[in-house]
């Protein structure tokens, strides 16, 4: 096997020990709303991506409106065109298929752990053999995991609100994106315009606070920066 | 919902959310991203998850509770203390989990 592939492999493993209860989770959450096995698993293998399927299956539990469910995932998941982005100058030389294969598997975790090895290191290493060996990694692990959820979720009893997993993985992820004052000005509008945007219709209020967060923050950081007027 | 609607819906998610994740992969070199997209990208976890986060305490039944007797709001502020100190989302779900358990089974009806 390729030497930055299996660097990669090893380097996703102390991970996996936050992957592992996160993907179980989705699923017992899933099984739990009322998904079979096998709509819980194809959910985890057609969208892959942790947060945007809780919040999912959190708005179906309320009863959402599909297309209310679409767009909340969306907004979610918009994260990924920055890490696409940062990614991108890596993998030109690749035929389209295989940028599809990688572009598929990329999650937090595989950024986070590419990236950051990259900018630190000097030596000669394939950066795209390394990407695929953690992000494989984490794909299967996160997809193993998910099948052990769904198969416990039925035998985990309602009464435990297990649901209030959700509120707290997102409150650790949102602890982990605050890296300064405006971040902490996106996530503090986001969160008090939700609050007051709950009556609104359809949920529009979950789409209203996410896009006055982002309004805020980027304003913020430009008030900071003095090009308010710009 | 109906059988059709779920599967169009996982398939209506992992189709935009694949979109997101191969995007700039694909335009790489075919055109430039203009300046402000990042800048403001950089604010969607923070304004996403509290998002999800505020309400889901505040309003554990659908309606607004700020009392003492919302056993989520407390087990929410312990767990985002431990979200804070350790940013592990692990520590966090044990934390809120256990804390909402202990009210719970003491104040709890």
């Amino acid at each position: 096997m390729n030497k930055d592939f299996v660097a990669g492999m090893k380097a996703a493993l102390p991970i996996l020990v936050g992957v592992i209860p996160f993907a179980m989770i989705s699923s017992v959450a899933a099984v739990s709303v009322g998904l079979s096995f096998v709509e819980a698993m194809g959910m985890s293998v057609i969208v892959f991506a942790g947060a945007s399927q809780l919040a999912v299956i959190q708005l179906m539990s309320a009863g959402s409106p599909w297309i209310i469910m679409v767009l909340t995932a969306w907004v979610i998941n918009l994260r990924f065109t920055m890490y696409s982005a940062a990614l991108a100058p890596d993998f030109q030389k690749l035929a389209t298929w295989r940028k599809a294969i990688l572009a598929y598997m990329l999650s937090d975790q595989a950024f986070g752990l590419s990236m950051s090895h990259f900018v630190s290191t000097d030596e000669k290493l394939d950066h795209r053999w390394y990407y695929f060996g953690n992000a494989l990694t984490i794909w299967a692990v996160w997809q193993l995991s998910a099948i052990i959820g769904a198969l416990l979720g039925p035998l985990v009893p309602a009464s435990w609100g297990f649901d209030f997993a959700f509120p707290l993985s997102f409150t650790a992820l949102m602890f982990g994106s605050l890296r300064d004052r405006p971040t902490v000005i996106a996530a503090l509008t986001g969160g008090i315009v939700a609050v007051f945007g709950k009556g609104l219709p359809y949920n529009l209020g979950l789409v209203l606070a996410i896009t006055s967060g982002i309004a805020a923050g980027y304003w913020s950081e430009n008030y900071k920066n003095g090009r308010v007027m710009k | 919902m109906s059988k059709l609607s779920l599967w169009l819906l996982f398939l209506a998610v992992g189709a935009g959310t694949f979109s997101l994740r191969f995007l700039f992969i694909y335009l790489f070199g075919r055109i430039n991203m203009p300046d402000w997209l990042p800048r403001a990208l950089r604010f969607v976890p923070s304004a996403a998850l509290a998002a999800l986060v505020f309400p889901a305490l505040t309003h554990p039944a659908g309606s607004l509770d700020l009392s003492l007797g919302n056993f989520r709001l407390l087990a929410g502020l312990g767990g985002a203390l431990v979200a804070w100190k350790t940013r592990n989302v692990l520590f966090t779900i044990l934390a809120g989990m256990a804390l909402l358990w202990i009210l719970e089974a003491a104040f709890g009806l």
